[in-house]
């Protein structure tokens, strides 16, 4: 079986796009593809909700609907509240073909960010530092550390932000966090990776409305292990994330310590007695 | 001469091209919104009161949303033509919808939209008898005129996006918050587009 994996067909109106919209990645829930936007020199991102053939069909088109509307929501409101996140440009949820039959898969057109993930960034700079912080002075280790927390800082500040909003995003890793490249970049340093750029938050498709600090604490909670096992040499500077946050919203000394009952148990809250 | 575009939208099926036409100073609204609404096959356009739009983007937007339901089959209003009025809207009250961004016999801004969704209907044909019909002064439909007839504060309150920072107030005190408040704007009219009906 060496067939080449072939993505299941864009639906309409997709299957008229010239040229087709080019498969980026797949996960368990949908598949996401770079195209243009409704003006043709403007890219967008499009992601698609396939039907699971597994689910009976109306609680698949039930489903599929739930998660899109509320992913789409989550976006529209950070949007208007200023967050940095991609804009929704336009969707669908009806499917084709009426309720029995046809497509009964979702989409999502979302604005293009141009960048680097976070996750990029930083194993790009721990790699550059595993094989050269041997040979840099005790300033220059500072120096690229200092960077490194200044990156930190503003994806506090962003996180903030997000849960200023009133939304959480259910599933943060630096993967989620891209940096929008800047118009003019500026000198990277000896590293040769670049820290510039707005922090912009990406994928919804787990966030939800809250303004609980349990659910704020969690979503920090997570990012904070996903930290721990993907950048060990960053990890310590968490802290400095934690600072920004704090500085961003009122809300977030309390959430602050929620996270530190959160870490004593872990993600799943008990629910014995 | 009239101005009418003839806009290729990304994701639209060839077979589907849309015209758009902006005029300025329009005389005979009245009679133009008179032969709407008698049915008048002639005169079926999406006839829009150019000051409830932002921007070109803004315009496609509720455009494309409405020729992907038209294509779906899934009109909620009597034609695709309507339905580009209604896709402006982020409600789903129709009648509310065409009293807002639809012609009133007041409009003077006009933005006229055309759908060839018979192989008769060509650029041609449309740009004859608009020029024949509508007593106004064509002008182009870009961002620039636009921002010289939309009325910012009737959007926000339409779209209850009061909230928001107003894209003529700080303009005055800086350039680019100008251009950031307005694009902010812009896109939450999009998502408020997107999302009606969910």
């Amino acid at each position: 079986m060496t067939d080449e994996y072939k993505p299941p067909a864009l639906p309409s109106p997709f299957s008229n796009t010239s040229p087709a919209p080019v498969l980026l990645t797949q996960g368990a829930e949908a598949h996401v593809y770079k195209t243009v936007s409704l003006d043709p020199s403007i890219p967008a991102a499009l992601k698609i909700r396939p039907s699971k053939p597994y689910r009976h069909p109306i609680l698949d088109r039930r489903l599929t609907r739930q998660r899109i509307i509320q992913e789409a929501r989550c976006m529209v409101k950070l949007v208007r509240e200023g967050v940095s996140v991609p804009a929704v440009l336009s969707m669908d949820w009806e499917g084709q073909g009426g309720e029995n039959g046809g497509w009964g898969g979702a989409w999502l057109l979302m604005e293009w960010i141009d960048g680097p993930v976070v996750r990029i960034v930083l194993e790009q700079w721990e790699a550059w530092m595993k094989k050269n912080s041997a040979s840099l002075d005790q300033s220059q280790l500072e120096q690229e550390e200092e960077r490194v927390r200044g990156l930190l800082r503003r994806v506090g500040h962003a996180l903030g932000g997000l849960h200023k909003a009133g939304v959480v995003h259910g599933d943060l890793t630096t993967s989620n966090l891209m940096l929008r490249s800047p118009s003019t970049s500026s000198d990277p340093g000896p590293t040769g990776v670049s820290m510039e750029g707005e922090v912009v938050l990406i994928d919804f498709g787990l966030a939800s409305q809250t303004a609980q600090d349990e659910d704020r604490a969690v979503d920090l909670y997570v990012l904070e292990r996903a930290m721990g096992s993907t950048h060990p040499r960053s990890e310590p500077l968490f802290e400095a994330l934690m600072q920004g946050y704090r500085e961003s919203y009122k809300g977030a000394t309390s959430a602050l310590k929620r996270l530190a009952d959160v870490r004593l148990r872990g993600r799943k809250r008990s629910m014995l007695g | 001469m009239a101005q009418l575009e003839t806009i290729d939208i990304p994701h639209l099926p060839l077979s589907l091209p849309v015209h758009v036409a902006l005029y300025r100073n329009v005389e005979n609204a009245e009679l133009l919104k008179q032969e709407l609404l008698a049915g008048n096959s002639e005169f079926e356009y999406a006839l829009i009161d150019a000051s409830m739009v932002l921007s070109r983007a803004h315009a496609i937007t509720a455009i494309f949303r409405a020729v992907n339901d038209y294509m779906n089959d899934r009109l909620k209003s009597r034609n695709v033509h309507s339905e580009i009025v209604f896709s402006f809207s982020s409600t789903n009250n129709i009648a509310d919808s065409f009293r807002k961004f639809g012609i009133a016999d007041s409009t003077k801004d006009l933005l006229v939209v055309k759908v060839s969704v018979t192989p008769e209907i060509t650029h041609d044909s449309v740009a004859a008898h608009l020029e024949a019909s509508i007593k106004g002064t064509p002008v182009p439909f870009d961002d620039e005129t636009l921002s010289q007839i939309s009325d910012v504060a009737k959007i926000k309150k339409f779209y209850k996006l009061g909230a928001l920072p107003d894209p003529k107030a700080t303009g005055q005190a800086n350039g680019t918050h100008a251009d950031d408040a307005k694009r902010r704007l812009e896109l939450s009219l999009l998502g408020a587009i997107a999302l009606r009906g969910s």
